[in-house]
């Protein structure tokens, strides 16, 4: 039975995931569109199995909630901050800098998370990786400290990501 | 004040605060001259910019008693695609050498996007 449900569903938060988006797209709910996204939900999954083999298994989704509204609250302040900085700072005293992440994230979809929110988060962009993947290069618009901003990373980010992903 | 005079201010609120941060974005792409500084201008765009468009959109499609909300998907979508073109644009201008040369990571070699055969080293010492 088990075997049957995993066969069926291989990755069942994609099949949720699919359904809900085909809902949205619809943009009114009714039991025939999603029935017909619960098939598309299945259907897509098998169909793409075999193009995600290595998947990062056992995702704490709690924490990933947690997660996206702590981003989400950070991307708001980050925006005022940034846009403060565009109006007041002139171009000679801007203080852009490069600063470099050291990464204890192993998971290629961890590190894709995480450099992802340091982007979205206005005032950092992440740059590159570097050619084994232990650091990653950021880039920062203003900041009279560059490792505070090293370690607010860190600690902000990095440390919840490592519990999401075990 | 009835539901529907606040849903229109609300409305109204939301497409003022959208459209400053795209404002405060263009200010910033026209005013940086260096082409890393200049792509941080965008990222506040395609955040809070879109993200309170957006809003002022659902709001009002609930004013109007047709509650539309895939206005998210949209903004799901802009935030998974919005951070590989900033990173693309990183790149280029790693490659182009049109910016401060990165320092070099502690661990590794190089940085990926240095790491070909016709590209030279990054700290020649």
């Amino acid at each position: 039975m088990t075997r049957a449900v995993h066969w069926l569903l291989p990755h069942p938060l994609l099949t949720i995931l699919l359904a809900l988006v085909w809902v949205l797209l619809q943009n009114k709910i009714t039991a025939g569109m999603a029935v017909f996204g619960l098939i598309l939900g299945i259907i897509i999954p098998r169909a793409t199995a075999i193009w995600w083999p290595d998947r990062p298994k056992g995702i704490r989704m709690g924490k990933m909630i947690a997660y996206s509204v702590i981003v989400m609250w950070d991307i708001v302040v980050a925006n005022i901050q940034v846009a403060w900085i565009v109006l007041t700072v002139p171009n000679a005293k801007l203080k852009p800098a490069w600063i470099v992440v050291p990464l204890e994230l192993i998971q290629p979809e961890a590190i894709t998370v995480l450099a992802g929110t340091i982007t979205l988060t206005p005032g950092t962009v992440s740059a590159d990786l570097s050619d084994e993947g232990h650091s990653l290069l950021v880039h920062v618009l203003h900041t009279d400290d560059p490792e505070a901003v090293r370690d607010e990373i860190k600690i902000r980010y990095e440390r919840r990501l490592k519990e999401i992903f075990p | 004040m009835s539901a529907e005079i606040i849903g229109n201010y609300a409305t109204a609120i939301f497409l003022l605060i959208g459209s400053g941060f795209a404002l405060v974005g263009v200010i910033g792409l026209l005013k940086f001259n260096d082409p890393m500084t200049r792509l941080h201008a965008p990222t506040k765009v395609g955040t809070v910019g879109i993200g309170m468009l957006l809003l002022a959109s659902i709001v009002h499609s609930v004013v109007l008693g047709e509650t539309s909300i895939h206005e998210t998907l949209i903004m799901a979508f802009l935030f998974v695609t919005a951070p590989i073109s900033a990173n693309f644009i990183a790149k280029v201008n790693i490659h182009k050498r049109n910016c401060e040369t990165p320092p070099t990571p502690p661990r590794d070699d190089t940085w990926s996007t240095l790491n070909s055969p016709d590209e030279e080293p990054l700290d020649p010492t």
